[in-house]
């Protein structure tokens, strides 16, 4: 099996991060952590904080969260120290809301470790992902990776402040 | 107007060469339909009945000649020769082909046009008053403001997959001319107490399926916050808007369930984080974008032309046209022309290459070589000199633009509908010509007086049919098309959605029941009441009764 890659500094790089689902009626708590670097769902978070926390001190391994597009980042907010990754999924690329997410992480909740956008997202997403705060990239299945490290470069400037220059065009044009 | 610096070139080109890259991957198999669609309609491309629909964008409405000369060449060259302009003042072009449409995007942005954000789930084409700048009423030019909205709006990262479209309108005059009390965002120039500048906010209007209007959720809002706050208020929708039926996810079905009061916090709370960040405006940057709207070389004019009174006095038909399509000025000795794009015979707001020209033409010999489109689908010359309006009605009468039923029941308003449309239930089209036809009489047309009359194909609304003394809209009924009439609806101040009267009408029935509504009203009005304040007056019983003569056909049904 190929190994799974993601896209970070601009180009294509190997993932140890695996992703934790609950299967349909699984208790959070009940969950099964498998070895390595994981991204669990808010609600594992919540029910095995202790654990994990106790994982990543003891273990040395590297803890994760991943938001859902309804996920509200203030649940989390007091937490953020804790995360190595936070990953914001989208199960279809036309959800806009993990857009949001991404920008009340970093701009208002001062988040500055990685930032991953995941799911059902492609070359033609990546440019404003990257604007909206994201650093990383998992490119949805069927899509390509290489297509999409062409996307950085799509618009030479945005009139809007954004996470790569924060201030708007309109506080750096000559007048 | 806005002149484009090299910063909105390169987002333009570079838009240009993107949409290039997303069409050649669509034609190659790379991109899958589902993928492409929502890429597609961000850039105003359609797939329609006969094949593509091309919208492009006309931002506030305003036009210079050179960019009219450009849509008729481009209309000539990849499409049949003529467009239709909308409600929100883009131009459609209903017959181009996909793989050309790169090469049209290209030859747009040397004129600094586009096709950006005119469709999909994202902030759409901010509309205006068409007479920004030269009405009298006006407290300040909404344009600016409008082309200040349009930079932040575009591309903007955060917005461009929201639960479903999102327009904003202006207006920043006395009377609103903008319908901002049905667009999702609706801001209305205004001074506070003080005598600072900033907006009234209305939020959660819209026409479509559950026509609403929208509602106060700023009393005031200083200048300096207008994009800071528009930010919030569109993150609040982003985030909690619905995503999962497209008919419930416009901005008002939110305003709605929270509230206006609920709503209005979540805004402010959000705002709160971001208040005076980047995004506040600077007194520069105000400067800088008002610099390009500034005012015209003016001559210093009488308020009337003596020849132009002696004209009025002895051609009757001229008369009738500027009495019609001739308005006000602020400056002494100017008037704003509408050319109309209501000539029986073609359909309204429909324009030809050749028309396009001859406008751009009277723009650039007359009104200082700008144009700009109506919401109503007409073309404006906003600023003549009176000593020329004689000339100009010649000219345009050649062109076919001088239909004198400016405000009139012939001046409808309609979507392209069954004809074209790939939403519609129904055509708009030869209702609209049928009604044309039977009004085509000008007395009769002036006896009856200002008339909005609004027809949609389908409960998308793009006729804002709510909107019309009288509406209509198309239904489907077991795929049979079938017209149901709405009453009493009103753009403006005192904006109104108009109510369904009964059921619905066979096309063919449509011109006698609107005559006689139309008789009933001249039966029952007072001097100088309009259809509607004859109808508020007397009730809606009167009018059934017209469109019912046999009352058993007539039933009541709940927005059916």
């Amino acid at each position: 099996m190929a190994k799974k890659q993601i896209i970070k500094e601009r180009r294509l790089q190997d993932d140890a991060w695996k992703v934790v689902t609950l299967v349909d009626g699984e208790a959070p708590f009940d969950v099964c952590l498998p070895v390595g670097p994981l991204l669990v769902p808010v609600s594992v978070w919540k029910a095995k904080k202790a654990c994990l926390i106790h994982r990543e001190y003891e273990h040395g391994t590297p803890l994760g969260i991943w938001l859902a597009p309804e996920d509200d980042v203030a649940e989390i907010a007091a937490d953020l120290d804790d995360f190595t990754v936070i990953a914001v999924y989208f199960p279809k690329f036309t959800d806009g809301r993990g857009y949001s997410t991404a920008r009340l992480l970093r701009e208002r909740h001062g988040y500055d470790g990685e930032l991953r956008a995941f799911g059902d997202i492609g070359r033609d997403q990546v440019f404003f992902l990257n604007r909206v705060g994201f650093d990383a990239f998992v490119i949805g299945e069927g899509k390509s990776a290489e297509d999409a490290l062409a996307a950085f470069d799509d618009f030479p400037e945005s009139y809007q402040g954004n996470a790569v220059q924060p201030l708007p065009l309109f506080r750096r044009r000559a007048a | 107007m806005y002149k484009y610096d090299d910063y909105d070139h390169a987002i333009v080109q570079a838009r240009v060469a993107q949409f290039r890259g997303q069409t050649e991957r669509y034609l190659a198999g790379a991109l899958s339909d589902d993928e492409f669609r929502p890429l597609r309609l961000q850039n105003g491309l359609y797939i329609q009945r006969h094949g593509p629909m091309l919208r492009l964008a006309v931002p506030y409405g305003l036009l210079s000649a050179a960019q009219l000369r450009r849509f008729a060449d481009i209309a000539r060259r990849y499409d049949r020769g003529y467009g239709h302009f909308t409600t929100r003042h883009n131009l459609q072009l209903n017959w181009v082909k996909l793989p050309e449409v790169p090469a049209i995007l290209a030859e747009l942005a040397q004129e600094e046009l586009h096709a950006i954000q005119t469709s999909g789930n994202c902030i759409r084409n901010v509309t205006t008053d068409h007479f920004a700048g030269v009405a009298a009423d006006e407290i300040a030019d909404p344009r600016p403001w409008a082309e200040i909205l349009r930079q932040w709006s575009t591309f903007n990262p955060e917005f461009a997959y929201l639960p479903r479209k999102f327009k904003v309108a202006i207006s920043g005059a006395t009377e609103d001319r903008a319908a901002i009390q049905v667009h999702d965002l609706g801001l209305q120039v205004a001074k506070n107490e003080a005598g600072e500048f900033g907006f009234k906010v209305y939020a959660g209007g819209g026409l479509g399926r559950t026509p609403l209007l929208g509602q106060v959720v700023r009393e005031f809002l200083p200048w300096q916050h207008l994009l800071s706050y528009t930010e919030a208020l569109v993150r609040v929708f982003n985030r909690y808007g619905r995503r999962d039926n497209a008919y419930k996810a416009r901005i008002k079905i939110l305003v709605k369930a929270l509230g206006r009061e609920e709503f209005a916090r979540q805004v402010e709370e959000e705002w709160a984080h971001l208040q005076d960040g980047p995004s506040t405006l600077t007194q520069a940057e105000v400067d800088r974008v008002s610099r390009q709207f500034a005012a015209p070389a003016y001559e210093t004019l009488a308020e009337d032309d003596l020849c132009h009174l002696a004209h009025l006095r002895e051609d009757k038909a001229f008369a009738r046209w500027v009495e019609r399509n001739v308005q006000k000025h602020k400056v002494a000795g100017y008037a704003a022309v509408t050319l109309s794009l209501k000539k029986p015979g073609a359909a309204p707001g429909d324009a030809s290459a050749e028309q396009m020209e001859a406008a751009a033409d009277l723009a650039e010999r007359y009104s200082f070589g700008e144009i700009r489109v109506s919401h109503e689908q007409n073309l404006i010359l906003a600023d003549v000199p009176q000593r020329e309006l004689y000339t100009v009605w010649h000219r345009a009468k050649a062109a076919g633009l001088a239909s004198p039923t400016v405000g009139l029941i012939q001046d409808l308003i309609t979507c392209p509908g069954g004809d074209f449309c790939g939403l519609a239930n129904a055509r708009s089209l030869p209702i609209a010509a049928a009604i044309q036809e039977r009004f085509e009489d000008l007395d009769y047309q002036h006896d009856i007086g200002e008339f909005e009359l609004n027809i949609s194909g389908c409960m998308n609304s793009c006729g804002h049919h709510h909107l019309g003394a009288i509406g209509i809209l198309g239904v489907d009924k077991n795929g049979e098309e079938w017209y149901q009439v709405t009453l009493g609806g009103r753009q403006g101040n005192a904006a109104r959605i108009g109510e369904v009267i009964g059921r619905s009408f066979a096309a063919a029935e449509v011109p006698d029941v609107i005559e006689r509504l139309i008789a009933a009203y001249l039966a029952h009005r007072h001097a100088d009441e309009r259809f509607i304040d004859t109808l508020d007056r007397i009730g809606e019983e009167p009018f059934r009764n017209a469109a019912y003569p046999h009352p058993h056909q007539s039933r009541r049904v709940a927005n059916g």
